[in-house]
């Protein structure tokens, strides 16, 4: 066989890449390279590109290699598929990284893989490529590494010392899904590498008895994505799983990817439009429960279905659904209340209490601060405004709904 | 008007030295002209400055940081906005903390503009190598952002890229970086040559998008056409655009393939471990139990949590389920009620290594709670789906004794969910046949107040002793009768 030349290796492994929607790189602990090495990281992440599907580029993303042994129905890389296959070497990683790098293109690098031979060969070869990034050359960018799971402990500990953040992919919202559609791969073997990099970063966080500090294990957290709309799922059941690993493996972030086609198809699953509007509806509802507040079935109740209202963004549906708690008084509200209010946000919130201290804030206020007052309107009250008989009316929803598409009768 | 002409590098603390010394002498705004090298000289000449007044000036860290902010922005009013809210200040306390001042949301609005395009030209600036005759490598890069940032922007890169030589032009000026950073004036747009890693750059932009996935706005919206002249990847775009309808249609029409003849063996070799038997021996119970699902706990749970300690036993421990440091370890009695538990075994001198100890469920269940996840008990019909699992324990132990901690041991175990008060301290029998000692749970002792929890703990510790005790008294008979 011919050897591939470095362009169309990127060409292969970045287009195998391209589904996996984390590209984040805000978080990390902060350094720089003012005392050697090249890079710097922490703060806010960096997007340095954004392409045409709206989705930003902050880091080298690519796959170490796509060949796998694994047959996912969902993924393009699975072993059934004819997609043409290629290999970096961990030297062709490394430098790509460093010269898109040195040249401002990227924050870091984003590294997957398909599996080859078995999950402990590729881990430890993903894990090759960090240390000599850190090692070798001084690094001080970002790195994520997507763990295999079933891979050796050993392996994921030296993983979180070299990466900034390490994820996992639960893949579909729920196991019976996963069995049924990646039949290699484990739930539970899944999960368990989550609580054991959970597990790794609390040790970090205790100092020993000398007074100190272990070094630091993956410092952005962990993160995960699962697939939307590849199997039945309906958005409550989708929005439960999340707060369960939430809550279960301290996670900084859940990445929901519409399912979206891909080259040479597995039959068991159709080429559908990706649900884009759905997923985005999702982000929105993750959203409301990390820094608002809300609960999965709170959401999740808007619809009998389960489903988000794609109409509508989830926190404006659960507010016309939950309308005897409107209007609330700016005034005197708790933070709770305001953060409940369509078209105010977390930022919008902390001026409302931060400038109540100072005076009586009237409609022009909060328009002034930011609060999108032709949603909040209907569900609060002001010095000088009243929503009046709007909060219950029944048009309420159409006047933020689209309006409805009419068949036309002179087409 | 006083004229006070700002430099074209430090601003800042020029703007500040002034404002200081004007705002002292309680000069108004209005008699302030803020000139910058585009201004043109005041037709009728400058007034003189006055001497420093007797009023201490006083600003906030808060809003001086603001002010250095907004001093970067193009707007040349922006140096009478920020006196103005100096001088307000001095006499109205709390302006600079009032986010609902129309002056302070005005000055927000001018941080917030700045602060985007450093963060813009921290992104969308491209460095260029060039060809190098010192040790270090060198680059140059071109950018043109809409505010005069470049002395704010740059440290950014001196502290990232300090092992080569760079230098950034823009319309305002350039930046120098050999080890030090250094300012000068601007000077015309260098000759940037050709870089092969631009060319791969490209190749990456190109496949990292998926055409199922248009959305030109939310891509617009972040990256403002104003800056894609400079930037090698944007100019791909109508292309990827124009080909991305072709690309799905391609998909659709092809349709799924035949795999290749190879991908079958992977396949059935990796699918032949999975194969199921009865298990004939603990660790292969152990092994299957990892991937239960005879009950819908699985679903949330981390994993199985299977028994542990010395499977030829004499006494088996049985507690009700896993909890939440159980679940992430993978190991029984390893959270708060364990750490009790082995407390007081320890007192009455039972060693869990001689033990089995296990759990009536072998699946955490729990609601999430935020970032927490509170305990839940299993009910009837997940203890008797787990059932399976713990008979296999049980046949594969043997135990002469069972320890039933809790309603939901002893009922996994005897079949009975009567209350406990009555039932503690006594035997009763487990439906395979065998004597089971009901006791307290541990976590129900740490859940009550102190003096009932102090009561409960000494029963708890009374029941364990006593187990210890039937054992020794078996133990005795047993060897009595060999000999």
């Amino acid at each position: 066989m011919a050897q591939k030349s470095l362009q169309h290796k990127l060409a292969i492994l970045s287009d195998a890449a391209k589904y996996d929607a984390s590209c984040a790189s805000s978080g990390t602990s902060r350094r720089d390279a003012r005392s050697g090495g090249i890079g710097s990281a922490g703060g806010s992440g960096i997007c340095h590109a954004y392409t045409p599907d709206g989705r930003c580029i902050s880091l080298l993303k690519i796959l170490m290699t796509n060949f796998c042994i694994y047959d996912c129905a969902y993924c393009v890389n699975r072993v059934s598929s004819n997609v043409e296959r290629a290999r970096f070497s961990p030297d062709e990683v490394v430098t790509l990284t460093l010269e898109f790098y040195r040249r401002n293109m990227i924050e870091g690098l984003f590294l997957s893989s398909g599996i080859i031979r078995s999950p402990d060969q590729t881990m430890s070869d993903m894990v090759r490529i960090a240390r000599s990034l850190r090692l070798d050359h001084g690094f001080k960018g970002y790195i994520h590494l997507k763990t295999i799971p079933d891979s050796a402990p050993e392996l994921v500990a030296e993983a979180g010392l070299h990466a900034d953040r390490l994820s996992v992919n639960i893949e579909l919202p729920q196991d019976k899904s996963l069995r049924q559609l990646a039949p290699e791969k484990r739930p539970e073997t899944i999960r368990a590498t989550m609580a054991n990099v959970r597990l790794s970063r609390e040790a970090t966080q205790e100092r020993s008895f000398t007074g100190k500090r272990p070094p630091r294990f993956a410092p952005a957290g962990q993160s995960t994505q699962m697939i939307i709309g590849a199997d039945a799922t309906s958005d409550r059941e989708i929005l439960r799983s999340s707060a369960n690993l939430y809550s279960g493996y301290d996670l900084k972030r859940v990445y929901y990817s519409a399912f979206s086609p891909i080259p040479d198809a597995s039959a068991a699953l159709p080429l559908i439009k990706p649900p884009l509007i759905r997923e985005h509806r999702l982000y929105q509802a993750d959203w409301l429960m990390r820094f608002y507040g809300f609960d999965a079935d709170e959401i999740g109740a808007a619809r009998p279905d389960g489903n988000l209202d794609l109409e509508l963004d989830p926190k404006l549906a659960w507010a016309l659904a939950n309308r005897a708690q409107f209007p609330v008084d700016v005034a005197r509200a708790s933070q709770e209340q305001l953060l409940r209010v369509p078209g105010f946000g977390t930022k919008t919130v902390g001026r409302i209490l931060a400038a109540r201290r100072h005076a009586t804030l009237r409609f022009g206020d909060l328009l002034r601060m930011g609060a999108i007052m032709s949603k909040a309107r209907a569900f609060v009250t002001l010095p000088d405004w009243h929503p009046g008989a709007l909060t219950d009316s029944a048009g309420l929803r159409a006047r933020f709904a689209p309006p409805p598409k009419q068949l036309s009768l002179f087409g | 008007m006083i004229r006070v002409d700002l430099p074209r590098f430090d601003r800042f603390e020029a703007w500040r030295a002034a404002a200081r010394h004007l705002a002292s002498a309680e000069i108004a705004p209005e008699q302030i002209l803020w000139a910058t090298e585009a201004t043109p000289p005041d037709l009728f000449g400058a007034a003189p400055w006055p001497e420093p007044g007797a009023r201490a000036v006083q600003a906030t860290p808060a809003f001086l940081t603001l002010a250095r902010t907004v001093s970067s922005h193009s707007d040349p009013e922006a140096w009478g906005l920020l006196y103005l809210a100096l001088m307000r200040g001095q006499s109205e306390r709390g302006l600079w903390a009032n986010p609902g001042d129309p002056l302070m949301i005005r000055l927000q609005a001018l941080a917030k503009a700045v602060r985007r395009d450093i963060h813009k030209m921290h992104a969308f600036l491209r460095f260029h190598e060039l060809a190098s005759e010192g040790p270090r490598r060198a680059f140059a890069a071109w950018f043109e952002p809409a505010h005069p940032i470049l002395q704010a922007a740059t440290p950014f890169f001196s502290a990232r890229f300090t092992d080569m030589d760079w230098l950034i032009a823009t319309p305002e000026g350039v930046a120098r970086f050999d080890g030090v950073l250094r300012f000068e004036g601007p000077s015309p747009a260098p000759d940037l040559p050709p870089d092969a890693s631009h060319a791969l750059w490209q190749v990456y932009f190109a496949n990292i998008f998926n055409p199922a996935r248009v959305k030109i706005a939310a891509m617009r919206s972040e990256m403002p056409l104003k800056y894609w002249k400079n930037l090698p990847e944007t100019a791909l775009i109508p292309e990827m655009l124009a080909d991305a309808p072709r690309r799905l249609q391609a998909m659709a029409e092809a349709g799924a393939s035949t795999p290749p003849a190879f991908a079958a063996k992977v396949t059935a070799r990796l699918r032949s471990l999975e194969a199921q038997d009865l298990p004939a021996s603990m660790a292969e119970a152990r092994a299957q139990a990892q991937s239960c699902s005879r009950c819908t706990l699985c679903q949330h749970a981390t994993q199985t949590v299977w028994g542990e300690g010395d499977p030829d036993a004499a006494l088996m421990v049985l507690g009700e389920a896993p909890g939440d440091r159980e679940d992430l370890e993978g190991r029984p009695f390893v959270g708060p009620a364990g750490q009790l538990l082995r407390q007081v075994m320890a007192e009455v001198g039972l060693d869990p290594a001689r033990l089995w100890m296990t759990n009536a469920v072998k699946h955490f269940k729990f609601t999430p709670r935020g970032k927490r996840r509170m305990h839940q008990s299993p009910n009837g019909s997940e203890i008797q789906h787990c059932r399976w699992w713990l008979d296999l324990e049980r046949r594969f132990v043997a135990p002469r004794l069972s320890l039933a901690l809790g309603a939901s041991a002893a009922f996994g175990l005897t079949g009975n969910h009567a209350p406990l008060a009555g039932r503690r301290g006594k035997i009763e029998t487990a439906e395979d046949g065998g004597p089971v000692l009901i006791t307290w749970h541990p976590s129900f002792i740490l859940r009550l107040p102190p003096a009932e929890a102090q009561r409960a703990r000494a029963e708890f510790a009374q029941d364990l002793a006593l187990a210890q005790q039937m054992l020794a008294d078996r133990e005795a008979r047993h060897s009595t009768q060999i000999s």
